[in-house]
């Protein structure tokens, strides 16, 4: 299962990284000098300090939770002595502490990558790719299918993420991992269509999209040269912001039981662990919240410096 | 001469950008008569309407204007004001209209409170006393029914109607000078004549100065007495407007005149200046003009010219006052012949 | 605007609708059927079985049971809970309040910082600007149920400055007169509404910053400042006045995410609200509780978007005519 994870992110790494070189494609139809357009968008990125510490970080992350079962002092499952070992705060031998059932939480929170970042990242997959094609369809259809279409995402906008998770997730009982990021996926892409929408709706009525059309070009032509690199721009915007929101949502789900389950080592559920004695087991729920924050966090810069840099017009000074 | 209202001297505003100092203004000196029209013409880009930002000290970071530039109004040494001060003359003292009136007027209040918060600004008035006041600025600025109408929101007013209060709100305070950066620019052809017309007439009536701001050479000939061409941050030309039209000097000018669509006059094609503007971080040594100019030669591209003094009034930065037997189209190969520019400015 | 307010109202019955259905949906095409969960024990006989799925209707055609679970909802009634041994809607109508209260507190805390700490940072843009944003982002990027797990160790737990869990002390509280039992209540609701606020106040406060910044290019400040208006009014009422709109935009859109983070800030708390009955639900498996919850959480966030675009209205002129 690891590795079909595994594989398919780099798929998809290596997609939005083409996906990126033709964004920074001529937005206007005036014929440019062939540049690098890869570096040109990350250039912008590494500029800032900020973006670079965050690019850093989750690269060290993923290496780190590739690497995980050659770099982890212990297993994670391992319950060495249930009774001596249990419970023992940080330590040099365990620098996270141990927990009730006497497993190193390094270790535990170490493997827990291997798990929150696969499933977000293939949960925003998932999304990015129903939202982007709802939204384009209702975006070129326009009209009534249109406004229909648009009236069930708001329907669907309106339902709190957590508790329609909540209400599936009891409803069915225990889900595996595949199902549980297909349901991730398939309750976060409204947000996504709505945007490709207003997109699509925006560059339909474009001088140059007309142009094209009045040349005779079909509808598939138009929608592949011209509309899609304009709208892959804040899709790519999204689908990063929306991945350090699914690692939150999915660590609640493990937290509360219905997510990933013990004794597989995610780190909502290792917080759980920790959560019921928070007063003296503090250790068990702290580190991997921190490891949730700083995952988090690096996501939310690079979507942010993804925004600034993939915006057409460059802002300079201020 | 009497005194003038506003001098101008040796003002450079430069910008510090990443990309270099970009010299928006660079060395530029004028004075402004009490009771005149005085127009500043260029292309964009040339600095004109960052020299009257730079008159009501509105530049922000990264721009700034340079030590050594030097502004009088009506006296008083303008840069040398602190905030406080200047405050109590922008609006009051020295008003500014800008050219979009949809987007300077603020969407949320209504345009009869914004005319208002001028006057309450800069004076003790009440809220009751502003309004009124703002009511009475909107009627003598042709508002019709100005009492209901200040209760509207500038999205709810025509084009024509929001400059209107653009200028309202500018006047109220009576200020001696208004600076007014492309007024017309984004009207209708018939609007813009009721507004310039408007300005005229509050102008006498009032008994202000206007600096007014413009790309279009047909604002100019109809609003100003005298007119300064702008071109890279510099100005080109200085002449009464009725001399500038009749005998213009520099071939900035001529390029300019000759590039008004004219009726009467059977055209092919329409004149243009070729090239483009320098980059303002780069401007060239030598006259700024030169690698547009039909009548280049060899001194142009080396030597910055001065304002030469061409008559009364009339002052050229170009190297033909010195040197007229040059004002000779350079021809690929071909004899040297007077430019049809040339000609049909004269 | 009278208009758009029917309109608007419209609009919410068909998203309540929509949400219905597709909560009827969901308790249909769930394994097992509704009434099993209940009658989890094998060994009842199939008779009564037969009898409680003849109760509650599931053994009419699926047509008929939509119309009358809509019709239900439309007059609140949302079935029955059994672990509560009560209806899901006296269950909710106990709980809802509790939820709104700690909701209301938290939002009114989150939108006063949040605007106040993103008009600080539009102001000066360095070194506090600097601080207050990583700031932000750490306090954004936090699992909301971790926050509560560690202000309560904090605060609850070493500090001990408020108490662990609970909306009011389960001893004292019918003895306290009016006064001290809203003081009790307030007590208690510190830690939940600081947590919620915390991270609302986050969120609000990057959005604020943002919208500062953006207003602050725009010709009528340069108009303003043209007019000699001093710097305070330009920012409060020119500036602010209109980077209030995204704000309030905001409003409406963070009501479903809010709703979610009470979710845990009431487990953990133990606050006897909405999110509480929910997450206990899980364990019960009490189906018609969760759909309930579904119901009226959606409800809620449509409630909460009209306010929105009310409150955007009255700030806008530009949109009020319909």
């Amino acid at each position: 299962m690891h590795f079909v994870a595994w594989g398919v992110y780099a798929v998809i790494t290596l997609a939005a990284w083409r996906a990126l070189g033709h964004l920074a494609a001529p937005h206007d139809m005036v014929p440019r000098a062939p540049r690098n357009p890869w570096s040109d968008v990350f250039g912008r990125l590494w500029e800032q300090r900020d973006g670079r510490v965050a690019i850093q970080v989750l690269v060290a992350l993923i290496v780190l939770a590739a690497l995980a079962p050659w770099l982890a002092p212990y297993s994670p499952i391992a319950q060495p002595d249930i009774v001596a070992l249990h419970n023992l705060p940080p330590s040099l031998a365990h620098p996270f502490g141990t927990d009730f059932a006497s497993r190193d939480v390094l270790s535990r929170v170490m493997y827990g990558a291997r798990v929150s970042l696969p499933v977000a990242l293939l949960a925003v997959a998932v999304s990015t790719t129903v939202g982007t094609l709802y939204g384009a369809v209702a975006g070129y259809a326009g009209g009534r299918t249109d406004a229909i279409m648009m009236r069930i995402i708001d329907a669907a906008l309106a339902i709190p993420r957590l508790l329609l998770l909540i209400a599936i997730l009891v409803l069915w009982g225990t889900v595996g991992a595949g199902a549980l990021i297909l349901l991730l996926g398939l309750t976060g892409w409204f947000g996504v269509s709505r945007l490709v929408r207003a997109e699509v709706l925006a560059l339909r009525d474009r001088d140059m999209v007309v142009a094209a059309r009045a040349l005779g070009a079909r509808n598939a032509a138009i929608i592949r040269r011209h509309v899609l690199p304009n709208v892959l721009s804040p899709v790519i915007v999204a689908a990063t912001l929306g991945v350090a929101n699914v690692i939150l949502i999915e660590a609640g789900l493990s937290y509360l039981g219905i997510g990933v389950r013990p004794p597989a080592a995610s780190w909502g559920n290792i917080i759980q662990d920790g959560a019921d004695q928070i007063a003296t087991l503090w250790w068990v729920s702290l580190f991997p919240g921190a490891a949730i924050i700083i995952t988090v966090a690096a996501f939310n810069v690079v979507g942010d410096r993804l925004r600034d840099a993939l915006d057409p017009r460059q802002l300079d000074g201020s | 001469m009497t005194a003038p209202l506003l001098a101008v001297r040796d003002l450079h505003t430069w910008f510090h950008t990443s990309a270099g100092i970009a010299r928006a203004v660079d060395g530029v000196s004028f004075d402004v008569q009490p009771h005149e029209t005085v127009g500043v013409v260029g292309e964009s880009g040339c600095g004109k309407s960052v020299t009257s930002l730079s008159i009501l000290r509105l530049i922000q970071r990264p721009g700034r204007i340079e030590p050594g530039s030097h502004i009088e109004f009506d006296g008083v040494d303008l840069l040398a004001l602190d905030e406080r001060a200047m405050r109590a003359i922008r609006g009051a003292r020295i008003s500014m209209i800008f050219q979009e009136p949809m987007t300077s007027l603020n969407p949320v209040f209504t345009v009869g409170d914004q005319v208002a918060e001028v006057v309450r600004v800069h004076s003790n008035a009440s809220r009751r006393e502003a309004m009124d006041r703002a009511v009475a600025m909107l009627g003598q600025v042709g508002v019709p029914a100005p009492a209901e109408r200040a209760r509207e929101y500038p999205h709810q007013l025509s084009g024509g109607l929001r400059q209107r209060v653009m200028i309202a709100m500018a006047l109220v305070m009576s200020p001696s000078l208004l600076i007014a950066d492309e007024p017309t620019t984004a009207l209708d052809v018939t609007i813009q004549a009721q507004i310039l017309e408007l300005l005229a007439e509050l102008r006498a009536k009032m008994g202000m100065s206007i600096l007014l701001i413009t790309h279009d050479m047909g604002v100019v000939a109809e609003s100003c007495s005298r007119v300064l061409v702008m071109y890279a941050g510099e100005i080109l030309e200085e002449a009464p407007v009725t001399t500038l039209f009749a005998a213009a000097h520099h071939p900035y000018t001529e390029g300019l005149l000759a590039a008004m669509p004219r009726m009467g006059h059977a055209r092919e094609r329409l004149a243009v200046i070729p090239g483009s503007v320098p980059p303002p971080t780069r401007w060239p040594q030598g006259c700024r003009f030169h690698d547009r100019c039909p009548y280049a030669w060899e001194r142009c591209a080396t030597e910055h010219p001065p304002l030469y003094q061409i008559g009364d009034g009339h002052v050229s930065r170009c190297h033909l006052a010195d040197e007229p037997e040059r004002r000779v189209q350079r021809v690929a190969g071909g004899k040297p012949e007077r430019t049809a520019a040339g000609e049909a400015a004269r | 605007m009278a208009r758009f307010l029917a309109r608007r109202l419209a609009q919410g019955v068909v998203i309540v609708w929509l949400v219905a259905t597709a909560t009827f949906l969901l308790l249909h095409l769930a394994p097992g059927d509704p009434v099993a969960a209940s009658l989890d024990n094998p060994l009842t006989p199939p008779d009564v079985r037969a009898h409680w799925r003849h109760v509650y209707g599931l053994d009419r055609p699926l047509g008929e049971q939509y119309v009358r679970y809509l019709a239900g909802v439309a007059h609140g009634d949302f079935g029955f809970s059994v672990p509560h041994r009560e209806s899901v809607a006296a269950v909710l109508a106990d709980a809802v309040p509790n939820t709104l209260l700690l909701m209301g507190a938290a939002l009114l805390a989150a939108f006063a910082v949040g605007m106040a700490t993103g008009v600080a940072q539009s102001r000066r843009r360095g070194a506090l600007d600097r601080g207050l944003g990583f700031f932000t982002l750490l306090v954004y990027s936090v699992p909301e149920f971790w926050l509560a797990l560690m202000m309560m160790l904090v605060f609850a737990y070493r500090l001990r400055l408020f108490p662990v869990t609970g909306m009011f002390d389960p001893v004292m509280h019918p003895y306290f007169g009016f006064w001290g039992r809203l003081g009790d209540v307030a007590w208690h609701l510190v830690l939940p509404a600081t947590t919620l606020a915390l991270l609302g106040a986050a969120v609000v406060a990057r959005f604020q910053r943002a919208a500062m910044l953006d207003v602050a290019h725009q010709d009528f400040i340069r108009t303003a400042r043209a007019k000699g208006v001093p710097e305070r009014g330009i920012v409060l009422r020119h500036q602010w006045r209109n980077a209030l709109l995204p704000v309030i935009t905001l409003f409406g859109l963070a009501l479903p995410a809010l709703l979610g983070g009470a979710v845990f800030v009431e487990k953990i708390f133990a606050w006897p609200g909405m999110g509480l009955l929910t997450v206990d639900a899980i364990g019960t498996r009490d189906y018609p509780l969760v759909t309930g919850s579904v119901i009226v959480g959606s409800a809620l966030v449509v409630a909460g978007s009209l306010l929105a675009d009310l409150l955007y209205a009255a700030a806008d002129p530009r949109i009020r005519e319909g």
